[in-house]
């Protein structure tokens, strides 16, 4: 398949920030619909308790109320979300209810829904409602051994345990000449994305309209149209402009059933906003993991095995994708690294908190962390330069396709694709000018220690079964683009137009692309796990080919010539010695369809190198220089590729220093705004460099694509614990626990002075 | 987060101001700059029945520098700080502590008067109040007062104001040219309120500290005076020695709260290195 | 409650309650929707218009505040045939993805540039600390605004 490339690689300017930049975007809060309602959604303020009764009355009566649902509104039965991903019927019991039903697991769980002429109405109203729920013990940490079951019928706040294996683990670390075992935590944190979620939905007897669908509306329609008992085809979502996702935001949450359930109950068009109080308890959180992990080695640094236990704290039920992160972390441990022996445990645990799902890199920034960290310890210990430790780890060229863990039950099995991590690690080095820069490690200057790291990662991207793609072609000579890849702010209108456009050779600017909605195409997937590019634009590059063909077939008959010999050029077809224009040719528009399936995962990698200055007095750790190469297989658009790798390292920075969810031991999350959750702002990391490069091009899509978008944030807990290590060495600072906030660093300090001076 | 319901009222003066605050039993609140008071009003943390803005008031908006002193109208802006000439001579800790507070926009709505009446214990005006011993201005029902910083702020977001009283002025007593001074802030972002803080500026007197003033924020339930680390310099050559006393007296005097950000024993610390920093930045003289 | 006041150069009135923003009066009143909420507790600056040039939270603002003031939106700083010289900048450096924090950025950069053309990259940073973007990781917002100085090097007071 011949792609002309002149658009494909090129940092084409994006259409969409033509109405960004103006304030002409349509996010859903600027959807308006006649005879509309507010909801607001009254949640439970307490973690755990059975819901014994609701007394909305008094609330009824304040002017402008217009009904107050609870459970019994809407379903005899409450319908439960299902797992999209890994659904094991292991975890059914764990699917959360759409509204409270007999209990309440965590703070935040919807308990009613406030239908009024405003939102401020709607708020004056939940003072006024009357919730009975008596109060059961609260799960919050593992140290407290099940003191309350959420689940009674199951018997153990553990919904599951994973397991990751590979090779002969107790057979490895029993001959081998080194063995450490460490614990780590990672913090619980999530996605953040700015504009919080909503929904506009409106019955009219017949269908229902959603608009504010993101990501996975396919599979969010089936779940919704059965949840209400409605057909498909009788329910629609519409995406409109998105405010960020990173992997959390479009996925199935209770209000994406309960505001359409409200539009179908009330008659009226019902609008809901979250705000951001609600959405930092209503929308996933994510990351909370603990784990106790040992490294195997001969003593020339040669990692042998990883063997151990993992735990990740997964909130109060398990939702669409709850399960990602848990098993992640166990299988993606190796990472890029040659690791043959693998035994992981990996067990989801409930608590009485928000629920927990996918957050850029799911899973992997944790582990990341952990390996990460395992390597500078192992370095240390067997006095190994901490950078020829992982060139004699690195996955070699030559060892591709490799296997990774496989991960039991709902099991999966995977192999990096292609990859030269040698030379990606080399240039990494390089840019970030490791030679120069390693005379500041350990050092004192101006009151700040100075500090190195390094560390490699993979991205895994393009899973999910299938995409489709529709393009109609109308005799003006203008291509529409209908995808089912959904865009979240990754600029998909214009990669998928400059991939159409080298592919069907219709001129750039003839080209519109519309997506994410369900009457776009019939089945499609959406974007999630970095797979837009490759799914999305391989559908368009088949639908493409088979455009091009049905075009050519139309032209040989009118030009009395072979097929093959027509050519396709600008807005005419040419065949033999003559030639017609398409508008000619075309006299109703041609609609083509076509579906591209992968059942290989991609592998972009890369090596991230840091440079960092800690203050023993505060605890602060500066972030003076920071390079990240990544390796993609084949860039469509530099640009936003850039973009997006500058973005998800600074997200990562935010992980690795200053973003926490803390609860206190009632279930409580005590940092509930955005003055107590700390986003990176733009004096925080203010020297950032990202490289991307087309190595090693992927050789299972005919893009030669892979995902990437994710990989920014992955190795980035790692690499700061080791550069704050590196800086504090003559104390021998090892964090273990993230975030590196400058309490936490102070305190390493301080017990790191008293133990050497006893 | 939609505002619960109030009702507003704009009055021209300040008698009027008080008689409507008086009118509602302690169920009224002023709004100025609203930057403190809005957000918590979205929180639904405070629900009051009426808001009296002092938007039309005229004269609460002065920056005056004579001879006795800096005054403050309550109805000043940070930015308007940020942008008198005269000011970063006249007063240069006040506009440096000014320097930290919030962030752009907030600064060119928040003012001094609500800063005061707000009374966050990490907060920089209230910090520079207490530290140069300011002078407050209060109308009430009963006519004007005078209160001493040290009596006006009486706890966490707590203050000697009563219901139906208005800040209208703050009075630092003059500033001599050449005083050596400092402050030094520690926040986890830029703008972030202070995990700890501290002002100083003293005299010195044949090569010794005298009559040095310390104030800290951040560390108690309100900015704090360190009168014992004061008695700890005063007459004393600023040497490395001093330096390590008071911060020793640092550690001793003051007994932070823990929170969610930080332990009492971190901030504890985090004081006295702050202290230790900012006398070694006040030894190069501005 | 009435209010008017000048939005984007046309005198403009609404009816609005006490507790009403000016964020909520903007978007729902007046339809101008280019001003986003985010957080609507004063932190996040998506909100950001300019009252009388200077860059404000709208969200921490009651409307009836905004009487008889001048207020311009992210609309009164665009036109419709070509981008502006910061909106250009914005888009060359690839300064947005969501494009949701992006109004909040345009009014405040602007408000910043009218005002201090020479500002340099630590205080652009410093100032741009007070409005949250997610998907850039700041970098090119820094580097559009820098490019954007030489537009307003001898422009004064322009709205």
């Amino acid at each position: 398949m011949r792609i002309a490339n002149s658009y494909i690689g090129q940092p084409i300017e994006r259409t969409e920030d033509l109405r960004f930049l103006r304030g002409r975007g349509t996010y859903v809060a600027d959807i308006n619909r006649p005879r509309q309602l507010t909801a607001v959604i009254l949640r439970s303020s307490i973690a755990h308790g059975r819901l014994n009764g609701i007394d909305a009355s008094r609330a009824l009566q304040l002017p402008g109320v217009h009904r107050i649902l609870t459970a019994k509104d809407f379903d005899t039965e409450i319908p439960r979300i299902a797992l999209r991903l890994q659904p094991l019927s292991d975890l059914e019991p764990f699917h959360q209810p759409m509204i409270a039903d007999q209990k309440v697991r965590y703070v935040g769980e919807p308990v009613a829904v406030v239908v009024a002429e405003t939102a401020a109405i709607a708020e004056d109203a939940l003072d006024y409602i009357a919730v009975d729920i008596e109060p059961l013990p609260v799960f919050v940490s593992r140290e407290q051994a099940d003191a309350a079951l959420l689940f009674e019928q199951h018997g153990t706040n553990c919904a599951i345990t994973w397991k990751a294996l590979r090779g002969d683990a107790d057979a490895a670390f029993k001959m081998a000449e080194y063995v450490r075992r460490e614990r780590f935590k990672v913090q619980r944190h999530a996605a953040m994305f700015m504009e919080p979620r909503g929904f506009v939905a409106d019955w009219d007897g017949q269908k229902l309209t959603v608009w504010g669908a993101a990501k996975t509306a396919w599979y969010n329609r089936r779940l919704l149209a059965a949840s209400l008992r409605l057909p498909i085809e009788a329910v629609d979502l519409v995406e409109v402009d998105v405010g960020g996702g990173f992997g959390s935001r479009g996925e199935f949450y209770p209000e994406d059933y309960l505001i359409p359930a409200a539009a179908k109950v009330i008659g009226r068009p019902v609008k809901w906003n979250e705000d951001r109080r609600e959405h930092m308890i209503a929308a996933n959180h994510a990351r909370e993991v603990e784990c106790e992990v040992e490294i195997a080695a001969t003593r020339h640094g040669r990692v042998l095995g990883l063997r151990g236990q993992i735990w990740s704290d997964v909130g109060a039920y398990v939702r669409t994708n709850g399960s990602v992160g848990p098993r992640n972390v166990a299988q993606y441990m190796s990472g890029p690294y040659a690791i043959e022996n693998i035994e992981l445990t990996s067990s989801m645990l409930l608590t009485n908190k928000t629920p927990t799902g996918t957050y850029r890199g799911p899973g992997r920034f944790e582990t990341d962390f952990i390996r990460e960290r395992m390597l500078d310890l192992v370095a240390k210990d067997l006095n190994i330069d901490p950078l020829e430790l992982r060139r004699r780890n690195l996955v070699a060229d030559r060892q591709m396709p490799y296997p990774l863990a496989s991960i039991t039950p709902y099991d999966s099995s995977t192999e990096l694709d292609s990859g030269d991590y040698h030379a990606v690690f080399d240039r990494c080095l390089a840019e970030f000018d490791w030679k120069t820069k390693e005379q500041f490690s350990g050092r004192l200057i101006d009151g700040y220690y100075h500090g190195l790291a390094v560390g490699s990662f993979i991205e895994g991207g393009a899973a999910g079964p299938k995409e489709q793609a529709r393009l109609v072609l109308e005799p003006d000579g203008t291509l529409s683009v209908y995808l089912g890849s959904s865009s979240v702010g990754q600029g998909l209108e214009t990669i998928m137009a400059q991939i159409a456009a080298d592919a069907t050779e219709v001129p750039y600017e003839k080209i519109r692309v519309l997506h994410g909605s369900t009457s776009h195409v019939k089945e499609g997937y959406g974007s999630y796990h970095s797979r837009a590019t490759v799914m999305g634009g391989s559908a368009i590059l088949l639908a493409a080919e088979k455009l091009k063909q049905s075009i050519k077939a139309s032209a040989a008959k009118r030009l009395g010539c072979a097929a093959e010999e027509v050519v396709l050029d600008g807005e005419q077809a040419r065949g033999g010695n003559r030639s017609i224009a398409f508008a000619e040719l075309i006299e109703v528009p041609i609609e083509i369809e076509a579906e591209f399936f992968n059942n290989k995962q991609t592998w972009a990698y890369g090596t991230h190198a840091a440079h960092v200055a800690v203050d023993p007095g505060t605890g602060h750790v500066k972030v003076l220089d920071y390079m990240a190469v990544e390796d993609v297989g084949r860039t469509i658009n530099p640009a936003t590729l850039h973009g997006q790798a500058i973005g998800s390292i600074v997200q990562g920075l935010g992980g690795a220093f200053l973003e926490h969810l803390v609860y206190d031991e009632n279930g409580q999350l005590l940092t509930g705004s955005f003055a107590d959750y700390l986003l990176p702002t733009a004096s925080d990391f203010p020297k950032i460099r990202s490289l991307t490069v087309d190595l090693k091009p992927c050789p299972n899509n005919p893009l030669g694509a892979k995902g990437g978008g994710e990989g920014g944030i992955i190795p980035i807990g790692g690499i700061m614990a080791n550069a704050v290590a590196d800086a504090l060495k003559h104390l021998n600072v090892q964090p273990m626990e993230l975030p590196l906030s400058p309490p936490r660093v102070w305190a390493l300090v301080e017990a790191a002075k008293a133990q050497l001076a006893s | 987060m939609k505002l619960p319901a109030f009702d507003y009222a704009s009055p021209a003066s300040l008698e009027e101001a008080v008689a409507l605050l008086a009118s509602r039993s302690g169920s009224a609140k002023i709004i100025s700059g609203g930057q403190s008071l809005v957000p918590m009003l979205a929180f639904r943390l405070a629900a009051p029945e009426l808001l009296v803005d002092l938007k039309r008031l005229q004269g609460l908006n002065r920056i005056v520098i004579a001879d006795d002193g800096v005054r403050l109208g309550a109805k000043v802006r940070w930015c308007e700080i940020d942008r008198d000439a005269m000011l970063q001579g006249a007063h240069p800790l006040l506009v440096e502590a000014v320097r930290h507070v919030a962030h752009y926009q907030i600064r060119n709505r928040g003012t001094v008067g609500g800063s005061l009446a707000h009374a966050d214990p990490a907060a920089e005006m209230p910090g520079i109040a207490i530290t140069c011993e300011a002078e407050l201005t209060i109308i009430g029902p009963q006519g004007q007062r005078v209160d001493k910083a040290s009596d006006f702020f009486t706890g966490s977001l707590t203050t000697s104001l009563a219901s139906d009283e208005i800040l209208t002025e703050i009075k630092l007593p003059p500033w001599p040219a050449g005083r050596r001074w400092a402050f030094l802030e520690f926040a986890r972002r830029r703008g972030d309120f202070a995990m700890a803080g501290v002002a100083l500026f003293y005299e010195l007197v044949d090569d010794k500290i005298a009559d040095i003033h310390i104030g800290a924020i951040g560390v108690g339930d309100r900015p704090l005076r360190l009168r014992a680390v004061e008695a700890v310099l005063n007459g004393q050559t600023l040497d490395d020695r001093a330096i390590e006393a008071a911060a020793a007296a640092v550690r001793e005097s003051v007994d932070p709260p823990s929170d969610i950000y930080a332990p009492a024993e971190y901030r504890r610390a985090l004081l006295a290195t702050l202290l230790a920093r900012a006398l070694r930045q006040s030894e190069t003289g501005r | 409650m009435k209010v008017e006041f000048e939005l984007n150069g046309t005198r403009v009135g609404a009816d609005v309650e006490a507790r009403t923003t000016l964020a909520d009066c903007i978007r729902d009143q007046l339809k101008q929707t280019g001003t986003h909420l985010a957080c609507e507790h004063g932190v996040c600056g998506a909100c950001t218009v300019l009252m009388n040039g200077q860059a404000v939270r709208s969200c921490l603002i009651l409307a009836v505040q905004a009487q008889g003031e001048r207020v311009v939106t992210v609309e009164g700083l665009s036109r419709d045939e070509s981008l502006t010289p910061l909106q250009a900048a914005f888009r060359k450096h690839h300064a947005l993805q969501c494009g949701f924090c992006t109004p909040g950025f345009i009014t405040t950069a602007h408000a910043l540039l009218t005002e201090e053309p020479e500002a340099d990259e630590e205080r652009i940073r410093d100032v741009l600390s007070g409005n949250l973007c997610r998907c850039t990781g700041y970098v090119p917002i820094i580097q559009a605004v820098l490019e954007a100085r030489s537009a307003y090097a001898h422009k004064g007071n322009e709205e």
